[in-house]
């Protein structure tokens, strides 16, 4: 039987097709895309972990540097899931290239999970070099492999649909570090990367609760080294609406042309 | 069956400007479709909301039977775009961006790859598929575009402006490509500026004004609606004297050029028997104008009026 274009097979070849591109374009600039996080981690695992780190009393039973090693691993996926989406839509639109997708029968949901998947699949690969640069500094168990897991896809999905978002709405190349700049970064320093939420004051501690990114930092914690502030079960399910509600607002912004068509 | 059926479409930017006002047009099946009108007059916002770049206010669009509204993927499944302007990657190799939009289609990459040769080798590129596209000439560039909205194997086929800047060999080059894919049964819609290339090639014909259709024809028909052409005689020595040709309004242009109107259905061997008869020996001979040139001229400024 001849497949209509609706078929699941010219879907998935053109998924595939979007994947392939995406990994070829991050894995092309190796050296802008995955030897930066393995450097400046390795420079955290340095300074914070073994120079001030030694002066620092154990976490919940574990070194400084065990205990940033989750939170620094989940930092890596996120930025760099973010950013990989971000600036591969973004370049789309500068170059006109993102004309090759509208004019082909792939539907918004077909290329939205094409970039997703690509922004999930680097994060998750940054996060895996992250992992073994963090073992020449420390030792690191991991209690629950599957939660590891599924945080790591989890939050790497929800990461590159903000990405995504971002890309859509900019303009100008400012547009995609404005966000990550002044938005990510201060909430994944306050998300609990390199502290226990218990070390804030009560209200710090609250407020702090309803940062997403600390969220996702517990849950990954959790699962290396089975330690956490929060209900894991709450926050993983919070990342999973957080995750529907950003998939279908750039589904949306994708079948209405915001951003990509007049 | 139509290739391209529109109606009623119009569309409005959000900066206010109106750049069609419910434009009607029918393409058949197995046509080679000029689309033609000055610059800003809705020429590629027709075209880019047929090929699902623009986003219409209101109207149908239908490809080959598929509405647009309801049967899209479908529908684009059938187009193969050439833009005016370069839009690909030009940091990717040349064969990925073929295999990709293979891919975007759905096409499986065995069939991506023969396909890919098949049209790199026809637009001449083959040799350099392992190439950055940056690497490339702006007619190379050209080519490209035209072997990528190839890969699909279009039943209609949309070129916004595709000969603009390009030299002259090539263009003769793609003049004669396109013919062979039309009378292979690809319906061709094309817009351009260089209305000699649309009278060639072209069977049927729309001009586009202000965002109004305002005219519709058979190429041949509407080209003998012009009355009057005028030829340019390149003469072989000085005339002191304007001669008096019967029958033909002329005049001196200089000492060796003569230009003579030509109205329709008048012959022309009068005029030279005329001219053997004074004596006066011809070097060569010009159409002074395209004729479709000057029909679209006549016809854009009455409607401006």
């Amino acid at each position: 039987m001849t497949p209509t274009p609706h078929s699941f097979y010219l879907n998935l070849i053109a998924i595939q097709t979007l994947l392939r591109k995406e990994v070829l374009r991050f894995t092309r600039i190796w050296s802008q895309t995955l030897l930066p996080p393995a450097i400046t981690m390795s420079l955290y695992f340095i300074i914070f972990g073994k120079f001030i780190g030694s002066q620092i009393k154990q976490i919940e039973g574990y070194s400084y540097i065990q205990y940033i090693v989750p939170g620094l691993i989940m930092m890596s996926i996120m930025t760099n899931a973010y950013a990989n989406t971000a600036s591969s839509f973004f370049l789309t639109k500068f170059t006109r290239s993102i004309e090759e997708m509208l004019v082909s029968p792939m539907s918004s949901v077909v290329i939205l999970i094409g970039f997703m998947l690509g922004g999930t699949l680097r994060g998750v690969l940054v996060g895996v070099i992250v992992l073994l640069v963090s073992l020449l500094f420390t030792s690191i168990p991991i209690y629950h492999l599957s939660l590891v897991l599924i945080m790591s896809v989890l939050a790497a999905m929800v990461f590159s649909l903000g990405g995504l978002i971002n890309a859509i709405y900019a303009k100008r190349f400012d547009d995609i570090s404005f966000i990550p700049t002044f938005v990510l970064t201060p909430l994944t320093y306050l998300g609990g990367v390199f502290y226990s939420i218990q070390q804030l004051p009560p209200f710090w501690r609250t407020v702090s609760a309803f940062n997403p990114i600390l969220i996702m930092v517990d849950s990954f914690r959790y699962g290396m080294l089975q330690v956490s502030d929060l209900n894991i079960y709450f926050g993983m399910s919070l990342v999973c609406l957080l995750l529907i509600g950003l998939f279908g607002f750039a589904w949306l912004l994708l079948h209405k042309g915001i951003g990509i068509k007049v | 069956m139509n290739a391209l059926s529109v109606k009623h479409l119009k569309k409005i930017y959000a900066n206010g400007l109106v750049a069609l006002k419910g434009i009607d047009l029918d393409v058949a099946e197995g046509d080679f479709f000029a689309l033609l009108g000055q610059n800003g007059a809705g020429k590629s916002t027709t075209i880019g909301i047929i090929c699902s770049l623009v986003t219409k206010t209101t109207g149908e669009i239908s490809v080959f039977g598929h509405d647009m509204d309801k049967e899209l993927a479908l529908a684009k499944s059938l187009i193969g775009m050439v833009p005016q302007e370069i839009n690909f990657s030009t940091f990717e190799k040349i064969s990925h961006i073929l295999i990709n939009q293979a891919g975007y289609y759905g096409i499986p990459k065995k069939i991506a790859h023969e396909r890919m040769e098949k049209y790199l080798s026809k637009m001449g590129l083959w040799e350099m598929r392992d190439q950055q596209a940056f690497r490339l000439s702006g007619g190379m560039k050209r080519r490209l575009m035209i072997a990528r909205a190839l890969m699909n194997e279009p039943k209609l086929l949309v070129l916004d402006e595709p000969t603009a800047g390009v030299d002259v060999e090539l263009r003769h080059l793609l003049w004669r490509f396109l013919t062979e894919l039309n009378q292979q049964g690809t319906t061709i819609i094309l817009t351009t500026h260089y209305l000699e290339e649309a009278e060639q090639l072209c069977k049927n014909v729309a001009i586009i004004d202000h965002g109004e259709i305002i005219e519709k024809a058979n190429m041949k028909a509407l080209i003998n609606r012009v009355n009057v052409q005028t030829l340019v005689l390149e003469l072989e020595r000085p005339l002191l004297h304007l001669p008096h040709i019967q029958n033909y309004a002329h005049r001196l242009v200089d000492e060796t050029t003569l230009e003579v109107d030509i109205v329709t259905n008048q012959t022309i061997n009068p005029l030279f028997e005329f001219l053997i008869q004074q004596n006066i020996g011809i070097r060569s001979m010009r159409n002074k104008t395209n004729r479709l040139e000057e029909l679209f001229i006549h016809l854009i400024s009455e409607n401006k009026k």
